[in-house]
């Protein structure tokens, strides 16, 4: 219920001229969409819940985007989002996702045993292995648009399914609103606390709001498995650990979103997914998989050739500094993941990243010999 | 030209129809017509939604209970505003232990009817006690009525008095839609060029200004930016930037009103040294100018008996205004009684950047505490009478003579 928004039949009021956004300076998938006929025929919508599609589109109007960076510039209230306004979101989504079509549909693999190696990236380049991924809970809003009353609900049925997690994946929830100095500094240097948003990109969509209401952290006593609840999504699920066994961190990861699933089943919950989209998310970026897999991994002479850029191009492969994203690489330190979400299955992601990273080490080699890599040069994927 | 929902209450007669009768009308106004919200109150009764305020040091946190948080949870203005929308940003800025920060805005006119029993405890807590329910705002724009009102220059380095408008019709910075911003940009813009001689000038808007016209506007601090407080932010009222934002200024440089920046707009007057009388004399005839100006097209400014001139954030209610000048006082303000003097004389100060600024040097921003329960000339005059004092005291302590705490001034008329 963020602002202005939510009063869509008095707008009626007004001409869709007369409220039609001024996105002349704008770059972002959102703005190169839109239309004022598209905009005619969808301002009168809602979804059940009221959502509108200024409530859509306002982070994308009020940041214009960056000349070399295409942001999104929309974001999703609810499962219903996607298609109450699917002219708009469609497109968006076809733009942003390599083509992906109205038509198509989304594979989802969560086996583990269906990754081909994995276990031994060079530890001595790959200092570390991440995947990630988001889940939303079906029937509830999402991050803009959700009452505290529903992120409270989130973030209880949260802890009630994280609490009953055994093993190698027993844990512990911190609210952010209750942590002690010492939690909060713990959480702190194990680089695992998140903190209230402050990207202009997140605000603006009105995910910010009744910070730190419901939001919190959990993760296992081995810290290699870890939970955001109620950020920028219901959930983020994350498996990382020192080192280059991607193989061992995404089956930690598929055992635990697996388990984490049927505990919201047994409560009559299920996860947001449709076989288009896969599992729905806040942002269209992260439909289908919502999956970032990543290292960060050492490549001081490969960074500096002329065709990193075309060979991670290649590899479908996407760079990030070791702050994650909108950061800069320090000393040759690079994170290095997958840049599709949409249209490949979960398993097919990591092993493009294993497969990648495996080949950039090898050129990493190769260079710090002495000799090129001209012979290496991979395919386009 | 203003479309039928706004001729609805235009005129200075439905408004005080409105202004008597608005409690009983807009309360009756519910979610009731979206049975899928309907559904969403019964699973998420007000407690449900209850804000977690034990954090929060401002006005709203104070005045919030369940009771009236569940009493107005699911009423609307006409706009369809809602008391979350309201409060949201104080929700999100609990707020500093030394300043006690509002913590809620209105969406429109209509929200300090609607949410008045949230609204008249902020509102008595922020203006020292004043009860909207018993108590009425004087309105005096008269400038002929101030004395003394030249400072010794050597002290005082300038002169300002600001304040804000709204357009009765359209709503406010926090709720508005593209289209009432920029019809708010229209209807003012067109009556600004309507001014004439001293007062005739021209409008920048921030969309399509030149960068030399960006770096000129800088230069002579007249430019506004985009509001990077969370305070405002949290409220909404950055939406859209910069689209029908603007700043216009007269040819001779000392009269300026921003366009939908914090409010509706924002009318200041201003120039070197000390010469307060003259700034006040020229804000007054600017305001009574634009105000007919507006007028003549059918629009007014929004305005009532209890609340004076309506304006987004509670604190500045019924006069909006802060007069003050830029003064230094190299003695004084080491001394330890300063502070005193200044609460007593109900003045602030502030650094010469504005609020939330520290002074440089021996130079201070002094302008006066109080904003409704007093008229425009009470304050101006108030200020004069205090800034006066405050140069006593310095030429005093510059003679090696002692000064005295003056005693408190009365806070509003009986």
């Amino acid at each position: 219920m963020p602002f202005g928004n939510t009063h869509n039949k008095f707008k009626m009021n007004y001409s869709a001229e007369q409220e039609y956004p001024d996105l002349s300076q704008h770059n972002n998938h959102m703005a190169k969409v839109l239309t004022l006929e598209l905009y005619s025929k969808l301002r009168d919508k809602e979804t059940p819940s009221g959502f509108t599609l200024d409530d859509v589109i306002q982070t994308g109007v009020d940041n214009p985007g960056h000349p070399f960076i295409m942001t999104v510039g929309c974001v999703a209230g609810d499962e219903e989002t996607y298609d109450v306004f699917k002219d708009l979101m469609d497109p968006v989504i076809e733009d942003r996702h390599g083509g992906y079509k109205p038509s198509d549909k989304h594979k989802t693999d969560l086996n583990a045993e269906n990754l081909q190696g994995g276990d031994d990236l060079d530890p001595n380049y790959v200092l570390s292995s991440r995947v990630r991924t988001g889940r939303s809970i079906r029937g509830f809003c999402l991050p803009p648009h959700c009452s505290r009353g529903e992120r409270r609900a989130i973030e209880q049925l949260s802890i009630e399914a994280l609490d009953s997690l055994e093993g190698d994946l027993k844990g512990k929830y911190y609210a952010l609103k209750n942590m002690t100095e010492e939690e909060q500094q713990q959480l702190i240097d194990d680089h695992f606390l998140f903190d209230k948003p402050v990207s202009p990109l997140l605000l603006a969509s009105g995910m910010a709001r009744d910070w730190p209401d419901a939001r919190g952290i959990w993760h296992n006593d081995n810290k290699t498995f870890l939970v955001w609840v109620n950020e920028e999504d219901h959930l983020r699920v994350i498996s990382m650990q020192k080192g280059g066994n991607m193989r061992e961190v995404f089956t930690r990861f598929c055992t635990g979103l697996t388990k984490i699933e049927d505990l919201f089943k047994n409560r009559g919950h299920e996860f947001m997914w449709n076989e288009h989209l896969g599992y729905v998310l806040t942002c269209p970026s992260n439909l289908g998989t919502g999956l970032r897999a990543g290292v960060h991994v050492k490549l001081p002479n490969l960074s500096k050739h002329e065709k990193f850029g075309d060979i991670l191009k290649r590899l479908r492969l996407q760079k990030r500094g070791t702050g994650g994203v909108d950061t800069a690489a320090v000393g040759g330190v690079f994170d290095i993941s997958n840049a599709d979400r949409l249209g490949f299955s979960e398993v097919e992601l990591v092993q493009m990243v294993v497969d990648g990273v495996n080949l950039l080490v090898n050129m990493e080699k190769r260079l710090e010999g002495g000799e090129d890599i001209e012979d290496m040069m991979p395919e386009q994927k | 030209m203003a479309n039928s929902f706004t001729r609805m209450i235009t005129g200075r007669n439905t408004a005080m129809i409105m202004a008597m009768g608005a409690g009983t009308l807009a309360s009756t106004f519910f979610l009731s017509d979206n049975t899928a919200a309907a559904e969403r109150r019964r699973f998420y009764p007000p407690s449900a939604d209850y804000p977690d305020l034990r954090k929060h040091n401002n006005c709203m946190a104070s005045a919030m209970t369940p009771t009236i948080y569940a009493r107005l949870r699911d009423k609307v203005t006409p706009n369809n505003w809602t008391l979350d929308q309201c409060i949201q940003t104080g929700v999100d800025n609990p707020g500093h232990p030394f300043i006690k920060t509002v913590g809620m805005v209105a969406g429109d006119e209509e929200s300090y009817e609607v949410f008045a029993e949230l609204f008249d405890p902020v509102i008595k807590d922020r203006h020292n006690g004043y009860d909207p329910h018993t108590m009425k705002h004087p309105t005096d724009l008269d400038a002929s009525k101030i004395t003394s009102g030249v400072f010794d220059e050597r002290y005082v380095l300038s002169s300002r008095v600001r304040t804000g408008r709204s357009i009765r019709g359209l709503s406010l910075p926090p709720a508005c839609t593209r289209s009432e911003r920029r019809e708010v940009e229209r209807v003012v813009v067109t009556a600004l060029s309507g001014l004439k001689e001293d007062l005739a000038g021209r409008y920048y808007s921030l969309g399509e200004m030149t960068d030399a016209e960006q770096q000129r506007l800088i230069d002579e601090h007249f430019l506004f930016d985009k509001p990077v407080s969370p305070l405002l932010t949290a409220a909404g009222m950055a939406r859209d930037w910069p689209d029908a934002r603007g700043i216009w200024h007269n040819n001779e440089k000392n009269f300026l009103i921003w366009i939908n920046e914090e409010d509706h707009t924002r009318i200041i007057s201003m120039e070197k040294g000390g010469n307060m009388k003259r700034v006040f004399e020229r804000f007054c005839r600017g305001l009574k100018q634009v105000e007919h100006l507006i007028q003549e097209r059918g629009w007014e400014f929004m305005w009532n008996e209890r609340l004076g001139y309506i304006l987004t954030c509670p604190s500045n209610l019924g006069t909006g205004l802060r007069a003050g000048v830029h003064i230094r006082l190299p003695l004084l303000s080491k001394d330890a009684r300063f502070k005193k003097i200044l609460e007593n004389l109900r003045l602030q100060k502030r650094g010469t950047g504005g609020v939330d600024t520290a002074a440089t040097g021996d130079t201070f921003d002094i302008s006066n505490l109080d904003r409704l329960g007093k008229s425009e000339v009470e304050l101006v005059q108030l200020v004069i009478d205090g800034v006066n004092y405050l140069i006593e005291c310095e030429k005093r302590l510059e003679r090696g003579q002692d000064i005295k705490i003056p005693s408190p001034i009365s806070q509003f008329r009986k």
